[in-house]
């Protein structure tokens, strides 16, 4: 008996020692190419800044990270605060919470609605929501670019309509990245949505009703808090992205309309400034943990709650 | 009675919203897809229907180089990727927990979790510094990082269809005197295919569509089809870049569906 039991140990333990080969390559590469990089990346946010770019390797400071949000002042050397680098940030938490409201307001009546259509017709709505969410997002930046410019579809068909005389000044502002950042998410928006909502039980919106309850009522009193994973999935999922955008702020905002992306690129090539890029990196890191722990705590929550 | 008349699922002004949803998701593309077949020279006017542009971006040398540049490494990447993601698959499923599953499953989805930008630039840190240190700049750095965040999504599926997947027949196979990599040959992987065959298909669109990563990795001479329609962005484009998309957008489309409809009859 006890010998018996002594081999099926040994084999689980060879069974698990086997299993640690076999996933090794995947764990390696990601390690080379994903993670161990980002460690380098956290020392190099405490070296000192090389003159031409890079850092000079071994010397310690933490410019990089006070950088960040001070700069020191050229004539008196007091530091004070870097409203260039906060202005930025701000604006792109901004961005990104205005992107997910918008992708929540039209993602949600779409998924709403795609849920309650017959289960056959349900495939091909789900499926018209991939195509575009699988199509480059170079290429919807893009698509986004030639509607929204001076000469583009929005204003030649506003003009057309006699609603405004000269072109609206879209492209290059602050409402380019919002639309742009809107279109390309929103697929990622309604994806979760639908998830949850399909697995809603009627039957509690039916129990509404025959207590009386107005179509508004049931919709914020049964339908929204019974989908909140799904709400909470869908924005983490829109907001973590528009806060690392890149493309989408270089294509659309201009270089007067850069997002927290597009700050980090500039330290790496015209500003030279490697810590400092590092360092800016780390904190956009920083806070999509944060975000992603506080979905973590609300999906296991909501998840304990369902019925 | 009453309920036929009253239909409790739905909202007033949904299906209008839903409408304008899809609307607003398809004429960007459509009007993209429209304009490549412009004659004109600018994206501003008509200029009556034309295949020119398409010509025109099949005779472009900095396309063509670029565009065997993007398959090359979307086929080396993704192949390694789901290699390397089927295996992964196996040893994570299919077993009771055990101490570092958790550990394998946080690293192998770890891709998905940090901004692109990020990683973008912590490869350029390391792959620059090992560039100058070993001399050698070819594609391969693009690779291994295509393959790296890659991995999540060939293991995605795959790793789905082991979990529904018991071990009945593997058993079976083991009864009648099969060695281990004869089961794994001839039972495990023809049940796998189409899962395996997914995986690659979304890792290949994947490393395709990549745009960030490339643009910080890549060595001077090196563009990719999306890194090169970035750097043409910048100037005044003409529709040549309109039908260079539609391309794109076709092939990415094909596989899109060819990938729906592996997933369709798997259920």
């Amino acid at each position: 008996m006890n010998g018996a039991e002594q081999v099926a140990i040994e084999a689980r333990k060879q069974d698990i020692r086997s299993r640690w080969l076999l996933s090794a390559p995947a764990l390696v590469i990601i390690f080379v190419a994903a993670i161990g990089p980002l460690f380098v990346m956290l020392l190099y946010s405490f070296m000192v800044k090389g003159d031409y770019g890079d850092v000079k390797p071994w010397e310690f400071s933490l410019d990089g990270w006070t950088s960040v949000f001070f700069q020191r002042d050229i004539f008196d050397d007091t530091l004070g605060l870097a409203d260039a680098h906060i202005s930025i940030i701000w604006r792109s938490i901004q961005l990104s919470f205005f992107t997910t409201i918008l992708t929540l307001i039209l993602g949600f009546p779409t998924a709403y609605f795609i849920a309650t259509r017959p289960p056959h017709t349900r495939e091909i709505w789900v499926f018209l929501v991939t195509i575009p969410f699988w199509t480059n997002l170079l290429i919807r930046t893009f698509a986004m670019q030639q509607v929204i410019r001076n000469e583009g579809l929005l204003n030649n068909a506003l003009i057309w309509l006699g609603i405004i005389k000269s072109p609206l000044q879209i492209i290059y502002t602050d409402t380019a990245n919002l639309l742009g950042m809107t279109y390309v998410y929103l697929p990622l928006m309604v994806l979760p949505l639908y998830a949850s909502i399909e697995k809603l039980d009627f039957r509690l919106v039916e129990a509404g009703y025959d207590l009386y309850a107005t179509r508004f009522q049931v919709l914020r009193k049964i339908v929204i808090p019974l989908v909140k994973p799904g709400i909470i999935a869908g924005s983490i999922l829109v907001f973590i992205p528009s806060l690392g955008a890149y493309v989408i702020p270089r294509v659309l905002g201009g270089g007067k309309n850069m997002m927290l992306g597009n700050l980090i690129e500039m330290q790496f090539g015209a500003g030279r400034n490697w810590p400092l890029g590092a360092a800016m990196s780390i904190t956009l890191m920083i806070i999509v943990m944060v975000a992603l722990i506080v979905y973590v705590r609300n999906a296991s929550r909501g998840g304990s709650g369902h019925v | 009675m009453f309920r036929s008349r009253f239909d409790i699922k739905s909202q007033p002004g949904f299906g209008f919203i839903t409408l304008f949803t899809f609307f607003a998701l398809y004429l960007p593309i459509g009007a993209l897809v429209v304009y490549s077949f412009n004659d004109a020279e600018s994206l501003s006017q008509w200029g009556g229907f034309s295949g020119r542009w398409f010509v025109a971006a099949w005779q472009n040398s900095a396309v063509q180089d670029a565009a065997i540049r993007s398959l090359i490494i979307a086929l080396w990447a993704a192949s390694l990727a789901t290699v390397a993601a089927l295996m992964a698959a196996l040893a994570t499923t299919r077993t009771a927990p055990y101490r570092g599953q958790t550990l394998k499953y946080a690293m192998i989805n770890q891709p998905l979790m940090v901004p692109e930008i990020v990683t973008a630039v912590a490869l350029l840190i390391v792959f620059s510094r090992i560039k100058v240190w070993t001399g050698y700049s070819g594609l391969g750095y693009l690779v291994l990082a295509h393959t790296a965040f890659c991995i999540p999504f060939a293991y995605l599926p795959i790793r789905a269809r082991l979990e529904s997947m018991d071990l009945t027949l593997e058993r079976a196979a083991a009864d009648l005197y099969a060695s281990r990599w004869q089961t794994f040959r001839h039972v495990t992987l023809p049940l796998l295919r189409p899962a395996v065959i997914a995986g690659f298909m979304l890792a290949f669109v994947i490393s395709l569509d990549d745009v960030v990563i490339t643009e910080f990795v890549k060595s001077g001479g090196q563009d990719t089809l999306p890194t090169y329609m970035l750097g043409q962005l910048r100037r005044e484009t003409t529709p040549e870049i309109n039908a260079i998309a539609t391309v794109f957008l076709a092939l990415s489309t094909v596989l899109v569906v060819i990938f729906f409809f592996i997933n369709r009859k798997k259920q």
